[in-house]
């Protein structure tokens, strides 16, 4: 047991290292969120619905977290591809699971950059008041979170060592997970076939709960859901790249660029 | 001639090809036509929720919008993709004209902003609160490849760069992003800080914008007519520099042996 929390803290922190040390990551995660914090403020204040700029705020950096996390789980494992790296990933004793699941966390933390880029960006030059109404919950909300995000990461993941061309499924998931997800807009706008596809995805209940703990209400429950969907997830995760291992061994594409 | 309408058409077409993977329609689907099906709704909604305006301001501002994508990318990934694949440098030896060589790259890319540009305008129409008149269609399609070209022209601009800077791919996000974010795409200009709106003046896609919104409202062509020359205009100064980094960057990156660098 002991071995196994080492290698995923060890695992963890080197890719978060990593990661930190990418300008183009680091970039994107702050820059992005800004640019879509700044278009989500203007388009509030251009618009007559009332209410707190914080909702903006904290939507549009849970946008960043989604990003990093898409972009960099799928764009780790093709990094590792283009590399000629992935075999020897897989190669390891370790179960690849236990390899990509530190790689999916390291990238959703890094999408912290993105909250706390928006959050002071608001702060500085839109006014949003950042004073949060439970600081207990919202500090464990953002754990919670970043471990639902970066599970979510390992079951994306386990696509892209299938398909060479599984990158693509980064770029068409990243607008619609926002969109029924309610970062910026209630779901209660959305169809009503939305809502059941919305409560199986952690960033609605990321967002949720950090919207409780920020603005007022009780952030638990949501934070539990969160928990309990990073469960799922990691059975899900677990089967889904064991049997895509196979496939990929089976049909020797691991080193398909 | 003959030569460099070769190079322009069959050069232009294989670099296109091998833009996605030898164009293969797993990676083109979702990236052309799926992302942008999702654009269009996802800012609706947020107009909606934040009750900015209506449907249409949102489809027509992100169908033109997106008529950027191909050129700005693909244009990016032209040169940065033969960079990571190191080809970068013979490609630099090779006696061919440069202007037909680039831009024979860039005409592909136009007609594909046109076709995601028109896909997304179906797209609005079918699922989102949008009423267009047929007639306006024709006109529509003139402000979509104005706009288009004048993209592209920005997008030659950020290939140019590419010769130069190592990392295309960031400057091409962040040119895209800042083209939704300053060129009236989801917001009013006039809700933009002053200074705001004079930069989206001097960027490609808000005078189509606002061209395709007044044709969208009933304007006729000859109405906005000097919108789409401004946008025409826009595109050949930007294509002008574009070919002036394209030769100095050239001469910098033999001087520097910097085109192998990755």
């Amino acid at each position: 047991m002991s071995r196994l929390i080492r290698l995923i803290w060890v695992g963890w922190k080197f890719h978060v290292k990593t990661l930190t040390l990418s300008g183009f990551f680091i970039l994107t995660s702050v820059l992005q969120p800004i640019i879509f914090a700044t278009l989500a403020y203007l388009m509030f204040r251009a618009g007559t619905r009332e209410g707190t700029l914080l909702y903006v705020a904290l939507g549009a950096g849970m946008m960043g977290i989604w990003s990093s996390t898409l972009f960099g789980s799928g764009g780790a494992i093709q990094w590792q591809r283009w590399q000629g790296t992935l075999e020897y990933s897989i190669a390891v004793p370790p179960p690849l699971m236990l390899v990509i699941l530190p790689l999916t966390l390291a990238t959703s933390t890094i999408g912290l950059y993105s909250l706390t880029a928006t959050l002071l960006w608001g702060k500085l030059f839109f006014d949003v008041p950042l004073d949060v109404a439970h600081p207990l919950a919202f500090l464990v909300a953002l754990p919670a979170t970043v471990v639902g995000l970066g599970l979510l990461g390992l079951v994306l993941a386990s696509t892209f060592i299938m398909y060479r061309n599984a990158n693509a499924l980064s770029n068409l998931l990243e607008y619609p997970v926002w969109l029924i997800t309610g970062l910026l807009v209630s779901l209660s706008l959305l169809p009503g076939w939305v809502g059941p596809i919305s409560w199986v995805l952690a960033p609605t209940w990321g967002i949720n709960a950090l919207r409780e703990s920020a603005i007022a209400g009780n952030a638990w429950p949501e934070i539990g859901m969160c928990l309990a969907l990073a469960a799922v997830y990691l059975v899900i995760g677990h089967f889904t790249l064991q049997q895509f291992e196979r496939l990929a061994r089976d049909r020797a594409t691991l080193s398909l660029t | 001639m003959r030569q460099n309408l070769r190079v322009f058409f069959v050069g232009g077409y294989l670099s296109y090809r091998a833009l996605f993977n030898w164009m293969h329609w797993s990676y083109y689907i979702p990236t052309m036509l799926g992302a942008p099906i999702f654009q269009v709704l996802f800012f609706a909604y947020i107009g909606r929720y934040a009750k900015v305006r209506n449907d249409e301001f949102f489809v027509v501002g992100n169908a033109v919008q997106l008529s950027a994508m191909a050129g700005i990318y693909g244009m990016a990934m032209t040169v940065g993709g033969e960079r990571w694949t190191q080809t970068l440098s013979q490609l630099m030896a090779t006696p061919a004209n440069r202007l037909p060589l680039f831009l024979g790259r860039a005409l592909p890319l136009i007609a594909n902003g046109i076709i995601t540009s028109a896909f997304a305008f179906t797209v609005g129409w079918l699922l989102l609160d949008v009423s267009l008149s047929w007639s306006a269609l024709p006109a529509l399609a003139v402000v979509i490849a104005a706009s288009a070209f004048a993209c592209t022209s920005l997008g030659l601009l950020v290939g140019a760069m590419g010769l130069r800077v190592r990392d295309v791919f960031f400057l091409a996000n962040f040119v895209v992003y800042a083209l939704v974010l300053f060129c009236g795409v989801n917001i009013p200009l006039d809700a933009l800080p002053g200074w705001m709106e004079s930069v989206a003046r001097a960027l490609p896609l808000t005078h189509g914008i606002e061209a395709a919104r007044a044709i969208a409202d009933g304007a006729s062509l000859a109405q906005v007519d000097y919108l789409v020359w401004t946008e025409l205009a826009i595109g050949a100064a930007y294509a002008a520099g574009a070919f002036a980094l394209f030769k100095l960057f050239e001469l910098e990156g033999r001087r520097r042996a910097s085109f192998e660098s990755i």
